[in-house]
């Protein structure tokens, strides 16, 4: 708690429940056995507040997703350990909700079940989970579309569903995997500025992988910095842009600051790892 | 729970106006049109018309290739017109056996496609999801799968108390292996990304298996039913040769013992037509679940 409240900032938004600490204790992710073994994270460790958002940056390939995975349950660290809340991470939950880059809304289901879907499997009843559905979906100016099916909607409003369905768990941990990569530019903007509304409101810890530098000095609290495969946490920069921000804070110094520390900081990686190979 | 609920209805925040606004401006259909005015698209009605066009062309021709007794490598001499065919099938329709040869025969598709479609799913749905149940089934399917109907009609009489079982496991198995197949194929097909989805939001493999591989797989799963059905009429007629009394097949079959050229005509295109109508039915069944995809194009 005394964490938390070390680092809140005018702006940022109150996480009244405390909950969502994310612990991982040297953990590394190995593919395979033997010769074709494959390092995706190297030995990593890293504290999460309850509250934060945290960007994890870094080319495609560097094992970004899986350490997120890792977090959600799908891939369990080959040695080290990941715990939510002082629990051990055993395998994927309500508790940490996922967006997915892409196309990973039940395409056979409207909108509407698709968000009443987890309150659903949580054993809400058919109007309680309704009525949680309509919320969330207000949230993200949705409502309308209830009874639409995910293949009507535009990308765009597609992740937006996605991100409601995921919140209408109560999760105390949102994980976020390149989200808005495939979106186009504007409304990936719109996007950004959304989730942060959304956030300020719900003050759920937000992991959110991208190698976008401008996507995560925008959104986050604090970016870690992933080296080239395997992967491992090369910088933890905080990001001290104040509060609610809005499309003119990438025009604020301390913008820029961090933003071209992000970009030297993986030029002079990705220069490393080009030496390395040409040893 | 509630509380959060409300203070958050409370508070909506506009969003994706420029989405939005861009899409009103283009509506989707909201109103589904009429069956009838379906019907009478300009598409439909084209297609439709071609396919009697032709038809009529080959009745035409079949008339003509028998009337002048065609013989050029493939021999019409013997092969009933489509006058001497139909009027013969006029004549059935007066008598009642006609009827019980169609009804014992629809009744057998009905039984042992019921049962090919349940085995089926179910054995194709299992095997989807487990590796090694499809690695112990999988040689039964390879093995028995190419052998046809007909071969089995020995075997069949010896294993089957009753003539009527032995004629329903010779049309079953025709429909079971596109089923299982088709099933099997469907599940394959079920994109990760949805299991993990799912799991993330707190579903059990049961539910799992309901909401998600289920319907991924239905669009295989129909077209696999639709397919088995086909099969079903073809080894059906292949399992009433050893009927010794009714049946379209045996019917078929038995004009052709008698040397009956039309009734032979008769029966074929009663099957074909049969096969075609309950394909349709299937399709026409199995189409509400597939709505979705139906507005996805």
């Amino acid at each position: 708690m005394l964490d938390v409240l070390k680092y809140q900032r005018p702006g940022a938004p109150r996480n009244s429940s405390g909950k969502g600490a994310i612990q991982i204790s040297e953990a590394s992710i190995t593919f395979g056995r033997g010769v074709s073994a494959y390092h995706a994270v190297q030995s990593t460790s890293l504290r999460i507040l309850p509250g934060e958002f945290v960007c994890i940056l870094g080319p495609s390939g560097c094992g970004k997703s899986t350490l997120l995975n890792a977090i959600a349950g799908y891939v369990k660290p080959t040695t080290g350990a990941v715990s939510v809340d002082g629990v051990a991470v055993e395998k994927p939950g309500p508790d940490r909700g996922m967006v997915f880059q892409q196309y990973s809304l039940l395409p056979w289901k409207t909108v509407y079940e698709n968000v009443s879907f987890g309150p659903r499997m949580a054993g809400a009843s058919r109007t309680e989970a309704g009525s949680i559905a309509n919320t969330f979906l207000g949230m993200v100016g949705l409502k309308k579309f209830g009874s639409r099916y995910p293949a009507e909607l535009s990308g765009g409003m597609q992740q937006r569903v996605g991100i409601a369905r995921a919140l209408a768990n109560y999760p105390s941990v949102l994980l976020m995997d390149e989200p808005f990569g495939a979106l186009d530019a504007q409304t990936r903007l719109m996007m950004q500025e959304s989730l942060l509304e959304i956030w300020a409101k719900f003050g759920t810890t937000v992991v959110f992988v991208t190698h976008d530098v401008d996507e995560a000095v925008f959104l986050a609290d604090r970016v870690l910095i992933m080296s080239a495969a395997p992967g491992r946490i090369i910088e933890d920069l905080r990001i001290d842009l104040p509060r609610p921000r809005t499309t003119d804070s990438a025009a604020l110094s301390e913008y820029i600051a961090a933003r071209q520390h992000c970009l030297a900081t993986i030029r002079s990686e990705s220069r490393k790892a080009f030496e390395e190979q040409n040893k | 729970m509630t509380q959060a609920v409300q203070t958050l209805s409370e508070e909506p925040i506009p969003l994706g106006q420029t989405e939005q606004s861009a899409l009103s401006k283009d509506p989707a259909p909201t109103v589904t049109p009429g069956l009838l005015r379906r019907a009478l698209h300009p598409d439909l009605l084209r297609s439709l018309g071609l396919g009697l066009l032709s038809l009529a062309a080959g009745v035409l021709f079949w008339h003509w290739a028998s009337a002048t007794n065609l013989n050029v490598f493939v021999n019409f001499e013997n092969v009933p017109g489509p006058g001497k065919v139909f009027a013969s099938f006029l004549g059935h329709l007066e008598t009642e056996i006609f009827y019980t040869h169609i009804r014992v025969s629809m009744q057998r598709i009905l039984i042992s496609y019921s049962i090919a479609a349940a085995l089926g799913i179910g054995l194709g749905l299992i095997m989807g999801r487990s590796r090694i149940v499809r690695a112990f089934v999988m040689p039964y399917i390879e093995v028995i799968r190419p052998i046809p109907a007909v071969a089995w009609i020995p075997l069949a009489i010896l294993m089957w108390p009753t003539e009527e079982a032995s004629i329903i496991y010779i049309t079953f198995l025709g429909a079971l292996f596109p089923i299982v197949l088709n099933t099997l194929h469907g599940v394959e097909q079920t994109p990760e990304v949805l299991v993990r989805a799912a799991q993330s939001l707190g579903a059990s493999r049961l539910a799992i298996f309901a909401h998600v591989v289920l319907p991924a797989a239905m669009p295989s799963i129909s077209a696999g039913l639709a397919i088995g059905m086909g099969v079903s009429w073809f080894s059906l007629l292949a399992g009433e040769i050893i009927s010794g009394q009714y049946g379209i097949g045996y019917f078929t079959w038995n004009a052709y013992s008698l040397i009956n050229y039309q009734d032979i005509v008769v029966g074929m295109l009663v099957i074909g037509f049969l096969g075609t109508a309950s394909t349709a039915a299937i399709k026409l069944l199995t189409k509400p679940l597939l709505k979705w995809q139906k507005r996805t194009r």
